[in-house]
């Protein structure tokens, strides 16, 4: 079974709409025979989400439960993420599992430049995500979304190891999800991202900037009383 | 290496000039974990701030709480009940347990034995944390104790369990200890390596395992005898030579020890309340005083000094970690050793980073 060319659709990079294919139950009939059908985005995002190699990376109370998520009862190798990497440049995954304080922002910061595209990024724990607990303490970021960009958010103080698999299996979702030509739905993904996100230094009081204003914006509040 | 090494124990910088592979200068940089656990005590209620020990040292929350209650209620003069200070003694042993399985698990993580030991060590630590989450609701930040007692009282199918894990726990040992302790590759690595003298040990202020792997005799569980413990039949393992070998032997022969305080408290444990009738939980104000409560954690001497102006919050919250007291002779340790030594020291003097930046 050949599709011919007057009913391919055309490909066109400028169009972000799916290409319309064989339908799965082609798919099925196809398998039957011995025949797997498949794109070279679809191979693409099966390989990515099935790999997805976290960084060695802990930074306070989460870090255990990354650990225990690691180990044999909870066994994140079932994913595919079991390969803790030392180095940010084997690594796909930045999981910042703990309180960012702002000495440490820095470091985190470059470590997600030096990671190569694609990469991924877990907020894990309520001090990842807003700073948690301890936010109202001079020395804590409010969150690290001020200043890299976070595909899973998972809440919990700390998260069980099952929450960081569910925030795993989201992220693998979200990637089989991704496309790798067209104009990208993710901005990430894009050709316009920035490739490196800005450092923030030591200032007098905080960090310098206090957030990325690309990525992060303080909330609006809007008072119903006062137009 | 830092701040991030992934051997570290957290995120701790040390500033290492090396003569080849010789370590001739280190100097520690702390910090990269300061979350303001003192000044949000001072500024939260004596109940507010217990949730925040549990962060303290995280894989220790319970005998945080406890030093913390404790603290506090020989501030304000609050009688405990029996069965309160009997659960004390059991979780705190659990949570000795609990730390020195995975510091060896660490420990030989650090030496160079990727994945295998840890793997033992956590799947018993998850043993014990499935006990804290059955009583408590948290695996990891337990917010259990109470001032004047304990939050909820253990049911007889909980003991029952706890009674089980302690059964179990030696056959355990065992079955690691024949993997590890004799084995030649350990003892090369960590034998009259980082050589503490009982001098420093005990003019730097290091407390616990560390502290009595260099041969003296210090616990507080006898030297205070807080809680219970002078009714429980228990030794004090002792080092001979204070190297990193010793602190990793003292910790496994503490186990045993602690399983037999655990085995006591279960058998004897008596019915009635865990907390006391009297106690004020809502709007709890000591009297002005100043006092300094302290109890044997796994790691050393947690203690906690409070100062009351008789307010709902303490005028001065402080901590005296052990992780940190420990930490601070790490460069004496390490002089003259290799750079892959220094991490076995780190790791022997079992630091956990939330506790030593507070």
């Amino acid at each position: 079974m050949t599709m011919s060319d007057a009913t391919r659709p055309a490909i066109n990079a400028q169009t972000s709409a799916p290409l319309s294919g064989p339908t799965d139950a082609d798919r099925d009939e196809l398998r039957r025979h011995g025949i797997l059908l498949t794109s070279i985005q679809e191979l693409a995002n099966w390989g990515r989400s099935n790999s997805v190699w976290p960084l060695q990376f802990g930074l306070a109370c989460c870090a255990i439960e990354m650990i225990a998520a690691s180990m044999a009862r909870f066994d994140i190798a079932r994913f595919g993420s079991e390969v803790f990497r030392p180095s940010p440049r084997q690594a796909d995954l930045l999981i910042v599992s703990g309180t960012v304080t702002k000495k440490m922002a820095p470091q985190v910061i470059r470590l997600w430049n030096q990671m190569p595209e694609p990469k991924y990024c877990i907020a894990m724990g309520a001090c990842a995500i807003s700073g948690g607990p301890f936010k109202q303490g001079y020395n804590v970021l409010k969150g690290i979304d001020r200043f890299i960009p976070v595909d899973v958010y998972i809440p919990g103080c700390p998260p069980r190891p099952e929450a960081l698999l569910n925030g795993l299996i989201e992220l693998q979702k979200n990637i089989r999800g991704r496309h790798i030509a067209g104009p990208a739905p993710v901005e990430a993904d894009s050709p316009t991202a920035p490739g490196e996100y800005p450092v923030p230094a030591f200032g007098e009081r905080d960090l310098e900037p206090t957030s990325n204003p690309k990525l992060w914006q303080p909330p609006v509040i809007v008072r119903p009383d006062k137009p | 290496m830092g701040p991030h090494h992934p051997s570290t124990h957290g995120v701790f910088r040390m500033m290492v000039t090396l003569d080849g592979e010789t370590v001739v200068k280190l100097k520690p940089v702390f910090g990269y974990l300061h979350r303001n656990h003192e000044k949000i005590g001072e500024n939260t209620t004596y109940l507010a701030s217990m949730p925040y020990t549990d962060r303290l040292d995280y894989f220790c929350s319970m005998t945080n709480n406890w030093a913390y209650a404790l603290a506090v209620e020989q501030l304000a003069g609050l009688p405990v009940p029996e069965r309160a200070e009997y659960l004390r003694v059991i979780l705190a042993e659990l949570t000795r347990l609990l730390n020195h399985t995975c510091l060896a698990g660490f420990l030989l993580q650090d030496t160079g034995a990727s994945g295998t030991p840890l793997m033992y060590a956590f799947r018993e630590r998850e043993k014990i944390l499935d006990l804290f989450e059955s009583l408590s609701g948290s695996r990891m930040m337990c917010n259990y104790q109470r001032f004047g007692g304990c939050r909820i009282d253990a049911t007889p199918e909980w003991l029952a369990a706890a009674r089980q894990l302690v059964n179990g726990y030696n056959a355990f040992l065992d079955e690691y200890e024949e993997l590890i302790t004799g084995n030649e590759i350990l003892m090369a690595r960590t034998q009259n390596v980082g050589v503490l003298s009982p001098a420093l040990a005990v003019n730097a202020g290091i407390t616990g395992p560390m502290l009595r792997a260099s041969g003296v005799d210090y616990d507080l569980r006898k030297v205070d005898g807080y809680g219970y413990y002078p009714r429980f039949e228990f030794r004090i393992p002792l080092g001979d030579h204070g190297d990193t070998y010793d602190r990793y032997m003292v910790r496994m022969l503490e186990m045993r020890e602690s399983i037999g305080i655990l085995r006591q408290a279960l058998d004897r444990i008596p019915e009635g309340p865990v907390m006391d009738p009297k106690a004020k939980i809502r709007g709890f104000k000591p009297k002005p005083g100043e006092h300094y409560g302290r109890i044997e954690g796994p790691k050393g001497e947690i203690g906690f000094y409070l100062i009351s102006d008789g307010t709902a919050n303490p005028y001065r919250y402080r901590v005296r970690p052990p992780s940190l007291i420990n930490l601070t002779i790490l460069e004496d340790l390490c002089l003259g050793h290799t750079l892959a030594d220094a991490v076995i020291i780190l790791g022997s003097i079992d630091i956990v980073l939330g506790e030593v930046d507070r």
